[in-house]
């Protein structure tokens, strides 16, 4: 079942068009990449699910997206009540200066709520989530920041899970890190599709056929092709698809 | 043309810039020395707690004490929220286009007007327009308004100094742009909106020119009641004591500006203590 939904979606910042009429249906607990080279608009298509271009000045977006049968950019939208369900993990690796107990509670502590099992409950669920559990039991009121890169990322994505989120925006999460912490970031991935919607952006096609099941191509702003990512990376319908994954420009 | 060898030009350079930093603290030594060296023996517990007697030739400084206390207290209650919101305002919600550009210049150039004239403006709006008369109110609005320019700088530039990324972040978990502000921008700001604090209470306790027509007073043994009386204050006294009356002790001098060195550098020390236990928080 589709749980995002975009119909000829344009994206203007001010003069310069960065999406051109894109078109696209992702699916629910699946993981999908967007790949394309520099500048091609797949960050600024993955920042529209939540709607982070707003705070740009001088964006106009022309189009729909809808999620869970429900257009976002309708004047209405509730944009706290969208971010919530659509968490977002950016390239660097920036969790809050606070303590680690502080960065994963700090979502429900700003939407008020109160786990019935307490705080330090909920910290330990999403960290195990996570799989940092082990690592940081003993240290949860350590600044966040003493932590390696990917046990930084790590939480900036156990982070977004209290908020108990459907899709998880990933824009290029593992381009700080080392191989290896690549490797163990996109197991992790692969555990996590299980309960959430996974969308990722990545410059490195080797991991959008490593992890995804679906794959977008994108150029100068328009969606070249979408389809299941095993096709995508050996039979690829477009000639410019086939030209990007061999390598011959990008 | 034969160059110089780099590492002439080193030791050319560091010899340079060290001796530029030796000039500029060697005043401030003496100034520091000289004034604690005359002004120590006349400092006792008399002298701190009782008022001025025979002609201010006698007697102690309470008056001025609790009078420059009050003023960089009443100041500094103005103009530290004022100065923080509209900062916050400034930085966070207006859009940036030229009218912000302008104000932010405006702003900039009035930290650089003469204190003389925020007293002559004080004087008019305060004492005479609003009628407070020469008051600790009229006084401490005067010198809020003096404190303000600084202050609002000093916190834009400690707001514009919180990462990008950790608003975006903040926003993206669902937070308000307030929420985003108040609970991940401004803890991250508070050393450097500190350091503007810092620098303005020193000069609210020390400037005179806008006190003068505004609050002091030349002598008053008293201790005030209420806002609205007049003060003695410490700049003032120390003022009147050196050019207006005769035959008075150099000590007795001395010892006042030690009391007011004194009074600024508790305060201020305070603040960067603070200052220092927040910055050890932070690293990013």
């Amino acid at each position: 079942m589709a749980i995002i939904e975009v119909n000829d979606l344009n994206l203007y910042y001010g003069n310069f068009q960065a999406l051109r009429g894109v078109n696209l249906s992702i699916e629910e607990k699946k993981i999908t990449a967007l790949i394309g080279p520099s500048g091609c608009g797949k960050s600024t298509l993955l920042r529209t699910f939540n709607r982070m271009n707003d705070l740009i000045e001088e964006v106009v977006i022309t189009g729909k997206v809808i999620i869970d049968e429900v257009d976002i950019y309708h004047p209405k939208t509730n944009l706290i009540k969208l971010r919530k369900k659509v968490g977002m993990v950016f390239q660097r690796p920036n969790p809050f200066p606070f303590s680690i107990f502080e960065n994963i509670v700090f979502g429900i502590r700003i939407h008020h709520v109160h786990p019935e099992d307490g705080f330090e409950h909920v910290v330990e669920t999403c960290l195990k989530e996570v799989l940092l559990w082990d690592e940081l039991k003993d240290k949860l009121h350590t600044s966040a920041l003493k932590l390696s890169l990917e046990q930084q990322q790590r939480l900036c994505i156990a982070r977004l899970l209290p908020l108990k989120p459907e899709i998880l925006l990933m824009d290029e999460p593992c381009s700080a890190l080392d191989p290896v912490s690549t490797q163990r970031i996109e197991e992790l991935m692969q555990g996590l599709k299980r309960d959430y919607t996974i969308v990722i952006v990545t410059h490195n096609m080797q991991q959008a056929a490593r992890i995804s099941e679906e794959t977008g191509f994108m150029l100068l702003g328009e969606l070249i092709e979408f389809r299941d990512t095993a096709t995508m990376f050996t039979r690829p319908k477009d000639k410019r698809t086939q030209d990007y994954i061999t390598g011959r420009f990008g | 043309m034969k160059s110089i060898d780099p590492r002439i030009s080193q030791k050319i350079a560091f010899s340079l810039l060290f001796l530029a930093t030796l000039f500029v603290l060697v005043p401030v030594g003496l100034i520091v020395l000289v004034i604690i060296k005359n002004g120590l023996g006349a400092i006792t517990w008399e002298f701190l707690t009782t008022a001025p007697r025979n002609g201010m030739r006698e007697g102690g400084i309470l008056p001025a004490i609790v009078g420059t206390s009050c003023l960089v207290v009443g100041a500094m209650s103005v103009a530290i929220p004022l100065g923080v919101l509209s900062a916050i305002y400034l930085n966070e919600y207006a859009r940036k286009n030229f009218l912000t550009r302008v104000i932010k210049l405006a702003i900039i150039n009035l930290a650089g007007i003469p204190s003389v004239v925020y007293g002559l403006f004080g004087m008019g709006l305060f004492v005479i327009f609003l009628k407070f008369g020469a008051s600790i109110l009229a006084g401490a609005l005067t010198l809020a308004i003096m404190n303000l320019p600084v202050i609002i700088t000093a916190t834009r530039e400690a707001l514009a100094g919180v990462p990008q990324s950790f608003r975006e972040v903040s926003l993206s978990l669902g937070a308000s742009k307030w929420q985003t502000i108040r609970h991940v921008v401004l803890p991250n700001a508070i050393p450097g909106i500190l350091t503007g604090i810092i620098l303005e209470i020193s000069r609210a306790a020390g400037e005179t020119a806008p006190i003068l027509f505004t609050v002091a007073a030349f002598y008053l043994p008293g201790l005030p009641t209420s806002v609205f009386d007049q003060v003695m204050a410490l700049p003032m006294h120390l003022y009147a004591i050196s050019t207006q009356i005769p035959n008075i002790g150099l000590d007795v001098r001395y010892a006042t500006a030690l009391v007011l060195l004194g009074l600024v550098f508790g305060v201020n020390s305070i603040a960067t203590i603070i200052r220092a236990k927040l910055r050890r928080k932070k690293a990013w």
